[in-house]
C-alpha cells in the first residue's frame, strides 16, 4: 500500500496499525494532528485503545507511566513546550524502566515563542534516559515508530523511546510513503508481555519506590547498561524490519562516505537537502559525504569515529543552540567521539535552522567550500559559528 | 535548485482560503498517479487572513530536498490582494508562469507584477466558486488552473483521480463532490493563458 | 525473580531489580525499625480491656491482634513513640527508658 501522507498522518497510521492499549492525549502544535487522527480511529472503532484526554502534558505522560506500569502499552505525542512540561515524568518513565513510545514532533522550545522546527525540545531531554531516534522524512517517521516498541520493550532494555520527526517540515508535508500491511506490523511489533506489572494479581508489584543512596547509584548503573545494550538491539530490530520492509536502517546513515574527505554530521530532514549538495559536489569531483545521525540516544560514538576516521574536515550541523558557549549538543558528542582517533579530522560546529530558519542546497555548498579551505590551509578558523542569521557583516 | 525533470510550484494565499489544502490535494493526486511528490506549508502567524506560503515538488524521481522553494516553475496566487504586499514573482523562472485569481485579463495584471516579463495566467476563481459552490472558495478553481497551466498532470486523468480523492475526503458530505468537480472543470475551461 | 529479602546494602548492581521494582507486597515487614527505639512501651495484660483504641493509633502497625485480643508489642517494628500509652484509657501501657524490649 502506498500513497502520499504527511508525517503526522503516517505516525497516527502506525499507531492505528499497532493498536496500543492506552494513549495519553493532549494537543500541541505541530504534533496535534497525531491525537486528532487517532481520536478518529478510536471513534470509528478501528482500534480499541483507551484514549485518555487530559489537561496537560504532565498528565498525558503520567497516564502513560501509570498505564505502562499496569501492564499496558502506552503511546503519546507532543512537541516543544509540551515536552518541557513532561520533563519530570520523562525521567520517571525512564528510571522506572517503562517502555512508553512517544512521537516527538520537534519544534523550537520557547522563547521567544515559535512553532517551527529545531531540536531544542528533544535535545533538552537528551539526558532523561529515553532512547531517541530521529527521522529524515515521513517514511522514516513511520518506520521508526514501528521499530520503537520492539526496541524499548526488550526485557534487557526496558527504556522508553522518543521517535522524533521534524515539525512542519516532516509532520505537515505530504510525501510518498510505503505503508506496511497491518497484520505484518502487528506481527512485527507483537504483544507487550512484561514479566512484572501492577495488574498481575499473582505477583503484586511496587513501582518507583523511594531509593536511598545505598541503592540509587546501582539502579542508575542498571539504567546506563540498558542504554548501552540498546545499541545492539536497535540494529537487531532494524535488521528484522528490513526483512518486512526492504528498508535498511543503522545507527546512522552514511551517504557517499566511502572515500569522503569533507563530511557533514547532521540530523533529520536537513539531510535530504544536504545529500543534494553532496551529489552536486561529487559531480564536480569533490570528495564530499555526510553522516545522518539517526540514533542520538544511545549515541553511536565509536561507530561514528570509525566512519569519520578517514575524513580530513568535518562540519557538525547543530539544529539547536545548547548555550554551552562551546558548540551545540551534536558537536559536543561528535567531538568527544573523535578524541580517541589517532588522526582526527578538522572539526567545526555550525548552528543553523533555529526556529524554522531554512537552509538550502546552496547553503551546504558554502559549508563544503569552507571545509575545502580548512583542508587546504590547515587553519580551522572559528570552530563554533551560527549560520543563516542576518548580520551587519553580510 | 530543481533538476530539469522536477516541477516546483509556490502557492501564495491567506490563512483560511485553502491554499495549503489545494497544495496538499495536488500532491495527493500526483502521488496517486505514481509521481514523487512533496506538498508542504510555511506557516507564519496561524491566523485567518495572514499570508501563507505552500510548496509543491513533483517529479519522476524521489526528491530528498527539504528546503523551501526559491526558484519555482509556477507561482499560484490565490488572493490578488497579496500582490501589493508580497513579491510573488521573486525567483520565478523566466520561462515559468504565474497564475492569479482575478477577474481581469492576464495583460492587465502585468503592471502589478514588479517587472515580471514572463507568462501570466488568470482565473476568476472567486466568481466560479461563488456561482457553483455558493461561497468564495477559490482554492478548488485555482488547483484546476494550476494543473492546466503547468501540465504537471494530464487534465482528464487529474479529474478522474481527484474525484476518487473527493469521494474519500467527502465521504460524509457526498453533496460536495459534484459541485467541486463542476468547479474544477469550469476552471479548466476558463483559465486565460496570457 | 529477585526477592526483597535477598537485597541489602551489599548487593551488587547486577543483582538489583530494574527501576528498584519490588515484586512482592508488605516488604516493610522485613525492615527492623525496632532498633530506632529510645523509649519502650510495656504491655500489662492484666489491666487491658482489649478496647482496641491503641491499634489504629499505632503509626507502625506494631500491635498485633488475634481473635479479638491484642497481643504483646511487635518490638521489631515498634519505634517507641508512646502514642499507645497516651491513648490507652487504662493503665495497660507504660513507657520505660531505653530501647531494650522487656
Amino acid at each position: 500500500m502506498s500513497g502520499p501522507l504527511s508525517g503526522n498522518e503516517a505516525v497516527a497510521y502506525a499507531m492505528k496499525q499497532i493498536n496500543p492499549d492506552v494513549m495519553g492525549a493532549f494537543p500541541i502544535t505541530p504534533s496535534t494532528e497525531i491525537p486528532e487522527y487517532f481520536a478518529q480511529f478510536v471513534a470509528d472503532g478501528e482500534v480499541n485503545t483507551e484514549y485518555v484526554v487530559v489537561e496537560s502534558e504532565h498528565s498525558s505522560m503520567s497516564v502513560c507511566i501509570a498505564a505502562q506500569a499496569a501492564g499496558a502499552r502506552a503511546v503519546c505525542a507532543t512537541s516543544s513546550c509540551g515536552l518541557a512540561l513532561m520533563y519530570e515524568l520523562l525521567y520517571v518513565a525512564a528510571s522506572s524502566r517503562l517502555p512508553i513510545t512517544l512521537a516527538c514532533v520537534n519544534r523550537a522550545l520557547s522563547g521567544p515563542i515559535n512553532i517551527n522546527h529545531d531540536y531544542s525540545d528533544s535535545m533538552g531531554a537528551r539526558d532523561s534516559g529515553w532512547i531517541q531516534i530521529y527521522a529524515e522524512n515521513n517514511q522514516e517517521a513511520y518506520d521508526n515508530f514501528i521499530m520503537a516498541m520492539p526496541i524499548g520493550e526488550t526485557p534487557e532494555i526496558r527504556l522508553p523511546v522518543m521517535a522524533c520527526m521534524d515539525g512542519f517540515i516532516t509532520s505537515h508535508a505530504v510525501e510518498n510513503i510505503d505503508l506496511l500491511e497491518t497484520d505484518v506490523v502487528r506481527e512485527f511489533v507483537g504483544e507487550y508481555d512484561p514479566e512484572h506489572y501492577l495488574l498481575k494479581k499473582e505477583n503484586p508489584l511496587a513501582v518507583g519506590p523511594y531509593d536511598l543512596s545505598p541503592f540509587y547509584m546501582e539502579h542508575k548503573v542498571l539504567e546506563a547498561e540498558a542504554m548501552k545494550a540498546a545499541k545492539a538491539r536497535i540494529l537487531e530490530v532494524a535488521a528484522e524490519f528490513e526483512k518486512i520492509s526492504g528498508r535498511h536502517y543503522g545507527l546512522f546513515e552514511e551517504y557517499r562516505m566511502e572515500d569522503a574527505e569533507l563530511a557533514l554530521v547532521l540530523m533529520g530532514s536537513t539531510a535530504g537537502t544536504a545529500k543534494a549538495a553532496v551529489d552536486k559536489l561529487r559531480e564536480d569531483g569533490v570528495k564530499a559525504g555526510l553522516i545522518k545521525v539517526r540514533v542520538f540516544r544511545p549515541f553511536p560514538g565509536e561507530e561514528l569515529a570509525r566512519a569519520l576516521a578517514a575524513t580530513k574536515a568535518v562540519a557538525v550541523m547543530d539544529k539547536s543552540e545548547g548555550f554551552s558557549a562551546n558548540g551545540g549538543p551534536l558537536f559536543a558528542e561528535t567531538r568527544s567521539a573523535l578524541y580517541d582517533l589517532k588522526n582526527r579530522p578538522y572539526l567545526i560546529d555550525i548552528v543553523y535552522g533555529l526556529g524554522g530558519r531554512d537552509i538550502t542546497v546552496q547553503g551546504f555548498e558554502t559549508i563544503f567550500a569552507r571545509l575545502a579551505q580548512i583542508t587546504a590551509t590547515g587553519e580551522t578558523g572559528p570552530v563554533y559559528v551560527h549560520m543563516g542569521q542576518r548580520s551587519k557583516e553580510d | 535548485m530543481a533538476s530539469n525533470d522536477m516541477v516546483e510550484i509556490r502557492w501564495h494565499g491567506r490563512g483560511g482560503q485553502g491554499a495549503k489544502m489545494a497544495c496538499m490535494l495536488l500532491a495527493d493526486v500526483a502521488g496517486l498517479q505514481g509521481k514523487f511528490v512533496q506538498g508542504f506549508p510555511e506557516y507564519g502567524p496561524e491566523r485567518m487572513g495572514a499570508p501563507i506560503t505552500a510548496f509543491n515538488r513533483i517529479s519522476e524521481k524521489r526528491c530528498n530536498i527539504h528546503s523551501f522553494i526559491y526558484e519555482p516553475d509556477y507561482v499560484a496566487v490565490v488572493d490578488e490582494t497579496l500582490l501589493d504586499s508580497i513579491d510573488v514573482t521573486a525567483g520565478l523562472k523566466a520561462d515559468g508562469s504565474i497564475i492569479i485569481n482575478t477577474p481581469v485579463a492576464p495583460e492587465e495584471m502585468r503592471p502589478r507584477l514588479r517587472g515580471w516579463t514572463g507568462k501570466i495566467c488568470t482565473i476568476d476563481a472567486r466568481r466560479i466558486s461563488e456561482e457553483i459552490l455558493g461561497s468564495n472558495r477559490p482554492n478548488t478553481p485555482m488547483l484546476a488552473a494550476v494543473v492546466k497551466v503547468s501540465g504537471v498532470l494530464e487534465t482528464e486523468r487529474f479529474l478522474t483521480d481527484i474525484e476518487e480523492s473527493f469521494k474519500h475526503k467527502f465521504a460524509n458530505k457526498p453533496q460536495l463532490i459534484e459541485g467541486n468537480m463542476t468547479t474544477l472543470k469550469k476552471s479548466i475551461e476558463e483559465v486565460q493563458v496570457g | 525473580m529477585i526477592h526483597a529479602k535477598d537485597i541489602n546494602e551489599r548487593t551488587p548492581w547486577q543483582e538489583l531489580t530494574p527501576g528498584g521494582e519490588i515484586y512482592e507486597p508488605g516488604t516493610a515487614r522485613l525492615f527492623n525499625t525496632g532498633t530506632w527505639r529510645t523509649d519502650t512501651p510495656v504491655f500489662h495484660e492484666e489491666a487491658c480491656k482489649h478496647c482496641m483504641l491503641c491499634i489504629p493509633f499505632c503509626p507502625d502497625s506494631a500491635i498485633p491482634v488475634k481473635d479479638g485480643k491484642r497481643l504483646d508489642f511487635d518490638y521489631m517494628h515498634c519505634k517507641g513513640c508512646g502514642i499507645c500509652k497516651e491513648v490507652c484509657p487504662f493503665p495497660a501501657i507504660t513507657m520505660v527508658s531505653g530501647g531494650e524490649a522487656r
